[in-house]
């Protein structure tokens, strides 16, 4: 790795001097050059490839106002003096006593939903691009388990004011784990650390917050660039810039990292801070959206407010963890039977897609009751004895798991002889845009209270949703697509 | 595993054999860790039975009462909802409280020691929110002119009867729990004890 020609040799001068004593000890140089100034990124990149170097600016703020945020709360739900529990009174002492707390609180809150916002434009950049396509699998699926993290990240966090929406937040999320059979109840016994949500879950998710999930984030974000810079970096036009190098091994296509994108980057980021700016100071609530209007009232363990909904950013699975009702089951059956009919029928795709699909139909069929409902039909009760026709908030669970774990499947999914958008043909154009309507309207019924008319959206909504990512190894491969260039375009 | 002339197998053997018993003991180590997230015995130990004085508790009223810190409703029921539980028997999941959600003193049309009083958990069987009461009838209710009052889940719209009886196709998939509870005089309950031999 660190070949002697990336060390550092001394000019005389002491600060060449000194780099040279410590590039014999440490590969100072050859980082700088593998990860900066000698990383090739391809020239083309264009508005979408700001979000990955905003996530890393967001990470760094939250860690930075955390640490200083630690200073000041206390994870205790017993009840104070005058009756308000320890942690939300703590709170409304950083907001209102502590020097400068309520900017550090208000950057906190706002980065959480900022991180989120920018990490789902980064997704939907891979997504737009085909970044997650051979050989950068591991980057997409390292990138999977960074928003999984980031996802329990937030849910950890939000249980600390110990507002009402904390509580009953935690509450049903906690309680979702006791959905799965046998071991489940115990399990959210186990979470919790009590039989109720109470002080001792306030304390480990204090735990988890700010230690545990931010080490393993860390971990996960160092692994997730570590396996784009071995790859190297995927661009608009979706062709890999390594095919064409000049006499120096360099890709005609591709600028050194720094200063070219680091000084781009910069422009984002100066953009990105006045926006983020402009609500810490000017809508920090965010119309209730950012800091729920209900977490302004301490946890009642008596009481759930009239209507809870979670924070913006996870309404799209909440939504789809709803729709799953009793009544919605048998329309997953016939969507798996259609899944199902499109394996066996001829086509060109690889066998063992067509096995491993066969094989998922298969065990869901057994899931979901099928066996159960026909074994019903000549009078044998098969529900006690075996793991079949589950009740519907299990499946709800399971539905909302998969539509987050599904996506680490995209880059085995695509079937497309082309991976941008750019060259891709209308049918997936179409299919992308009614996609993400879809997610947007899943989001935005995440935040209502459920009502029948409702509900039925977000079933559809649910099923175009799994639809966009099960059957993607058809409508990938029959979309009419344009040939792509050998090399990128402007 | 592949064992070919350069490897000396009778090490990779004793290797093996010695990450295996190191694993075991890495998984043994883990066992202190995963058991102290279970309650603690202060907190097993937190839930002692609670008296409730029902004797200022009129035909209609309800009161909660916290247990274990969970809530626990105390309802006076009128005659008309008593009567409304015979009408609903169609539409509940479990009309004859088979499931195991009540203890068996309980197990009868009003899930309930008196016919009048219910005490019940007020959690939902679907993921813990508590329920709202919804005592009017009908329209006035919110929830449709043929709504014979009971409770709505704000978090999932899961309905339950004046029993706390679950109604069909909802998110829950039981009725509201009824917990182990007693009469010690006509007006005083107490809720986590149960009469021997009951």
């Amino acid at each position: 790795m660190a070949g002697s020609e990336n060390k550092y040799k001394s000019d005389g001068s002491l600060a060449g001097a000194a780099l040279e004593w410590v590039d014999a000890r440490f590969p100072a140089t050859s980082l700088w050059k593998e990860h900066l100034s000698e990383y090739y990124a391809p020239k083309n990149f264009n508005f979408w490839y700001f979000f990955g170097s905003l996530a890393l600016l967001v990470l760094v703020l939250q860690i930075v106002t955390g640490i200083f945020l630690v200073m000041h709360f206390k994870p205790d739900a017993s009840l104070n003096a005058s009756g308000v529990p320890v942690a939300f009174a703590s709170v409304e002492y950083i907001m209102r006593d502590v020097p400068w707390g309520w900017l550090v609180r208000y950057m906190h809150s706002t980065g959480a939903s900022a991180f989120f916002v920018v990490v789902y434009l980064h997704m939907f950049r891979g997504l737009l691009y085909g970044s997650y396509r051979k050989p950068r699998e591991l980057i997409w699926i390292f990138g999977l388990l960074i928003f999984l993290c980031l996802m329990g990240e937030a849910f950890f966090g939000y249980l600390l004011p110990w507002g009402q929406m904390s509580f009953w937040g935690a509450q049903v999320i906690v309680n979702l784990f006791s959905a799965i059979p046998v071991i489940g109840p115990d399990l959210s016994i186990w979470l919790r650390g009590d039989f109720v949500v109470g002080d001792a879950t306030l304390n480990r998710f204090f735990s988890f917050h700010v230690i545990a999930m931010p080490l393993v984030l860390l971990g996960l974000v160092a692994a997730h660039i570590i396996a784009l810079h071995e790859v190297g970096s995927n661009n608009p036009d979706g062709v890999e810039i390594k095919k064409h190098k000049d006499s120096n091994g360099i890709p005609l296509d591709g600028i050194p990292f720094h200063p070219y994108y680091t000084v781009k980057d910069i422009v984002g980021v100066v953009v990105f801070l006045i926006v983020f700016s402009a609500i810490v100071f000017f809508m920090p609530e965010f119309g209730g959206y950012f800091l729920e209007y209900n977490n302004f009232v301490p946890a009642d363990p008596l009481k759930t407010p009239p209507h809870i909904a979670p924070v913006w950013y996870f309404t799209p699975f909440y939504s789809i963890l709803r729709a799953v009702t009793s009544d919605f089951v048998p329309f997953l059956w016939l969507f798996l039977a259609l899944v199902g009919w499109l394996c066996v029928r001829p086509s060109r795709l690889p066998l063992i897609v067509k096995l491993g699909y066969l094989g998922f139909v298969g065990a869901m069929f057994i899931l979901l009751g099928v066996p159960a409902v026909l074994a019903s039909w000549v009078g044998i009760k098969l529900t006690s004895i075996l793991f079949v026709g589950l009740e519907a908030k299990f499946w709800g669970v399971v539905a909302m798991g998969g539509s987050v774990v599904i996506i680490g499947a995209l880059p085995w999914l695509d079937h497309s002889p082309v991976k941008s958008i750019r060259y891709k043909g209308s049918l997936y154009k179409a299919i992308l845009t009614v996609f993400v309507v879809a997610f947007f309207i899943l989001g935005y019924l995440g935040v209502l209270a459920p009502t029948p008319m409702r509900t039925l959206v977000s079933q559809i909504c649910s099923l175009i949703y799994f639809a966009f990512f099960l059957l993607m190894p058809w409508y990938s491969k029959i979309d009419k697509c344009k040939p792509e260039p050998e090399r990128v375009t402007g | 595993m592949s064992c070919d002339e350069k490897v000396d197998c009778g090490r990779r053997r004793l290797l093996v054999a010695t990450a295996a018993i190191g694993g075991v003991g890495g998984a043994v180590v883990a066992t202190p860790f995963v058991s102290s997230m279970l309650p603690s015995e202060r907190a097993k130990a937190a839930g002692a039975p609670v008296e409730v004085d029902i004797s200022k508790l009129e035909p209609g009223q309800m009161m909660t009462v916290e247990w274990r810190g969970k809530p626990v409703w105390i309802i006076n029921r009128t005659d008309e909802q008593l009567a409304s539980l015979k009408k609903v028997e169609g539409e509940v999941s479990d009309p004859k409280s088979e499931k195991n959600m009540q203890p068996k003193y309980c197990q009868n049309e009003t899930r309930s020691i008196k016919p009048n009083v219910l005490v019940a958990v007020g959690i939902c069987t679907h993921l813990g929110c508590s329920p709202t009461d919804k005592f009017k009838t009908g329209d006035e209710s919110g929830l449709g002119a043929t709504w014979p009052g009971g409770f709505i889940c704000p978090c999932h719209g899961s309905t339950f009867d004046m029993a706390g009886r679950v109604y069909k196709s909802k998110p829950a998939p039981d009725n509201l729990e009824v917990p182990p509870h007693m009469y010690v005089s006509d007006s005083k309950i107490v809720i986590g004890e149960e009469k021997k031999g009951a």
